[in-house]
Formats: C-alpha cells, sequence, structure tokens
C-alpha cells in the first residue's frame, strides 16, 4: 500500500501517457488533455507544500532562535505580506501586488544576477589562461562572442560580428546538438526505468 | 506619489545587495531574505490565481463537474506530506506527477532530442558549415561514449570532440558575461537616472 501503489499508479500513468501518443483518436486525445490539467493543479498544489516547507523552516528557526533567526522573519513576513495581497487585491496589472513585484521583486532579482558580472571576471581569469589547446579553444570563442555582440568588436574588424555568428551556427551548434541528443537518451533510459519501477528514488526511504 | 516611494524601495534594495560586493552584511542577509519570502508569495499568488482558480476551482465549484475531485484530492493528499505521521500518502500523487511526466517526455525526448537531432546532422555534406556541424556532433557524441577506454585512434577522435565543446562552453561562457553585464547596466541605468536624475 505505501509502496506498492505509488510504484503501479507511476507504471500505469508513464505507461497510458505513451500508448495515447500512438492512438490518434477523439477519445485518447481528451484523456491526454484532462491528465495534463490535472498534472497541472497536482503540480501547483506541489508548490504550496514548497511554500509550507519554506514557513516551516524558517518558523523552526524562529522559535529555536537559532543563528541568523531575525532574517527567517523577514522571510516570513514578506511570504505573508505578498499572499495577504495577493488574494485581497487580485494580481492583475496596476495592483498593489503588481507594484510590489515591480519595484521589490525585479530590481531584487536584476541586482542578484548582475552582481555575478564581478565574480564572473575572475572566474574568467582563471579560465582563459591560455595554457592548454582546450583553453585556448575557449578562451577565442569566448572573445569573438563577446565583441560581435557590441559595437566595439564591429569598429576593431568589420568581419568580426560574422565570424561570431557562424561560431554560434556551427562549431557551437555542433557541440550543443552532441549534448542535447546524449540529455535526450539519457532522460529516456531514465524515464523508462521510472516507469517500470527500477528507479523508485522518488518515493523516498522508509516502509 | 507611489511611485516616487517604489523607486526609492528598489534603489535601498539595489545597494543592499551590491553591498555584498564589500562583504556579507546585514543589509544583503536582509534583501536575500526579503527576496526569498516575496517571491515564494509571488509565485503560490500567480499559480492560485493562474492554475488553480481557472482550472480547478471553476470547473468544480462554479461549473459543478465532479470529476475535478480527483485532482483535489491528489492536490491535498500532496499536501499531507507536511503531517510527519501520514507523510506516506503524498508519494501517491507524486507517483502520479511522475509517471505522467516521465510518460510524456519519454516520447516527447525520443522525438525532439533523439530523432529530430540526429536526422538534422544526417544531411549531404556539400558545405563547409554542414561538414563542420556533422564532424562537431560525431566527435562529440564519440567523447561521451565512456564505455571504452579513450586511447589510440578513439581518444583523438574524442580530443577533437573537446575542441568543440570548448568551443560551445567558449560561446556560452561569452554570452553569458554579456547577458550579466546588460544586466548590471540596467541597474546602473536605474539607480542614474530613475533614481537619482543624475543622467538623462
Amino acid at each position: 500500500m505505501r509502496r506498492q501503489l505509488p510504484l503501479a499508479i507511476c507504471f500505469v500513468m508513464g505507461v497510458s501517457m505513451v500508448v495515447q501518443f500512438f492512438i490518434p483518436h477523439r477519445v485518447s486525445q481528451e484523456f491526454y488533455r484532462t491528465i495534463l490539467d490535472w498534472y497541472r493543479i497536482v503540480f501547483a498544489f506541489s508548490l504550496v507544500l514548497g511554500t509550507g516547507t519554506l514557513i516551516k523552516v524558517h518558523w523552526a528557526k524562529i522559535s529555536k532562535k537559532s543563528k541568523g533567526w531575525q532574517y527567517s522573519i523577514i522571510t516570513i513576513g514578506g511570504l505573508v505580506f505578498m499572499l495577504a495581497v495577493g488574494f485581497i487585491t487580485g494580481i492583475q496589472e496596476g495592483t498593489l501586488f503588481m507594484k510590489i513585484f515591480e519595484y521589490v521583486e525585479v530590481p531584487l532579482e536584476a541586482t542578484m544576477f548582475s552582481l555575478l558580472a564581478f565574480y564572473i571576471a575572475s572566474a574568467a581569469y582563471r579560465a582563459f589562461r591560455a595554457r592548454t589547446v582546450e583553453a585556448t579553444l575557449l578562451l577565442i570563442a569566448a572573445v569573438v562572442l563577446m565583441l560581435g555582440r557590441i559595437p566595439f568588436g564591429y569598429y576593431l574588424w568589420h568581419k568580426i560580428p560574422g565570424i561570431a555568428e557562424w561560431i554560434l551556427t556551427n562549431p557551437n551548434m555542433a557541440a550543443k546538438r552532441g549534448i542535447v541528443i546524449g540529455v535526450g537518451l539519457g532522460m529516456i533510459s531514465t524515464a523508462l526505468k521510472i516507469i517500470l519501477g527500477i528507479e523508485r528514488s522518488y518515493i523516498g526511504g522508509g516502509k | 506619489m507611489f511611485e516616487t516611494i517604489g523607486i526609492w524601495i528598489a534603489a535601498l534594495l539595489t545597494l543592499c545587495i551590491f553591498s555584498f560586493l564589500y562583504k556579507d552584511n546585514p543589509f544583503y542577509k536582509f534583501a536575500e531574505h526579503l527576496f526569498i519570502g516575496v517571491s515564494a508569495g509571488y509565485w503560490a499568488c500567480y499559480y492560485y490565481h493562474n492554475v488553480l482558480q481557472p482550472n480547478l476551482f471553476v470547473p468544480l465549484f462554479q461549473e459543478g463537474r465532479p470529476i475535478f475531485i480527483i485532482p483535489l484530492v491528489l492536490g491535498i493528499m500532496m499536501l499531507l506530506h507536511l503531517v510527519p505521521k501520514i507523510s506516506w500518502i503524498s508519494r501517491w500523487p507524486l507517483a502520479f506527477i511522475v509517471g505522467t511526466y516521465a510518460g510524456y517526455y519519454l516520447i516527447t525526448y525520443l522525438q525532439t532530442n533523439a530523432l529530430e537531432q540526429v536526422t538534422a546532422t544526417l544531411v549531404p555534406l556539400v558545405t563547409f558549415s554542414s561538414v563542420v556541424l556533422f564532424v562537431g556532433v560525431t566527435t562529440g557524441l564519440v567523447y561521451f561514449f565512456f564505455s571504452k577506454e579513450h586511447k589510440g585512434t578513439f581518444g583523438g577522435i574524442a580530443k577533437f570532440g573537446i575542441w568543440f565543446l570548448m568551443i560551445a562552453f567558449g560561446a556560452s561562457f561569452g554570452y553569458t558575461v554579456m547577458a550579466r553585464i546588460s544586466l548590471l547596466i540596467g541597474r546602473m541605468t536605474f539607480l542614474l537616472k530613475d533614481w537619482l536624475h543624475i543622467i538623462q
């Protein structure tokens, strides 16, 4: 019941989704749409679960007065406030909810990622020391790509943007395609292992 | 008035995050934790209004379609993960999600990642670019074949594959740098133009 039933549900759903693909019938297509709708709904509940877990973790930090517990108040406060505003005012354009998104969430996210511009410089120094053929290729590709995307590159040599484009659409595409094929084959074998119950780590340990 | 307050809040939060460039400090930690809380709240509301409301509550309670009790029950079972004694019940909806996802992507990945990529690679080698593409893909795949030791001719082909991979990583790195610099320019423009009005 606790371990066998989840494996059976997984097997039935996996096989059904594969089989319906090969049956282009109205009933099969209706089944496909319904299951995908349900999938979206259950997935949305898993996000609610994630939010609940976030509250649980930070609440535990506050109640135990763990190191940095004051910041957990900020997290829970921000979360509860956002939820309250979202449910009271709705999430349409122009509401307080969207204003908070615009003036708090967007700047925080953009600044957080822009910080990487500084740290990427030190990473570039380590990666770009052209000691081997591989490092030299990495260096050349990165430099040409960067120069090809800015007007300065064009002023240096008018063919640089074209070379950058060629690198992107040929050697870069070739390597990416190799990776994508590898990832695809890996995903297919993992999906098969999950459906057949060989890979069952998702149901966790215990009874 | 509201816009002015918003710009000031955004500017101060931006400075809080940038303060990390000096060292980890309480201002950064404050902004970081606020970001986590607000993001979680945003996405929870977003999914409620855009997924649960139109796809579950409206069909079930307003249109009276009882079949939607099934995903509701599965969703509630998922939330039982938070109750340690009966957390095992959440395995059922989890198995539903994992099984559906695995079955759906088994076909999708077979089509898009495997078959279509191979089809696009196996073209007549009439141009230099098509030769580069074919050689890049095959040598790249040889490099990822770990069932045979990379020695001799096989090792040489794999080495050639590494060169292609390095060019791709360099291109990705260059792209990432440009994207991050663009974000940095955007934040600086916001501070100097929208907040301080130093530049026009």
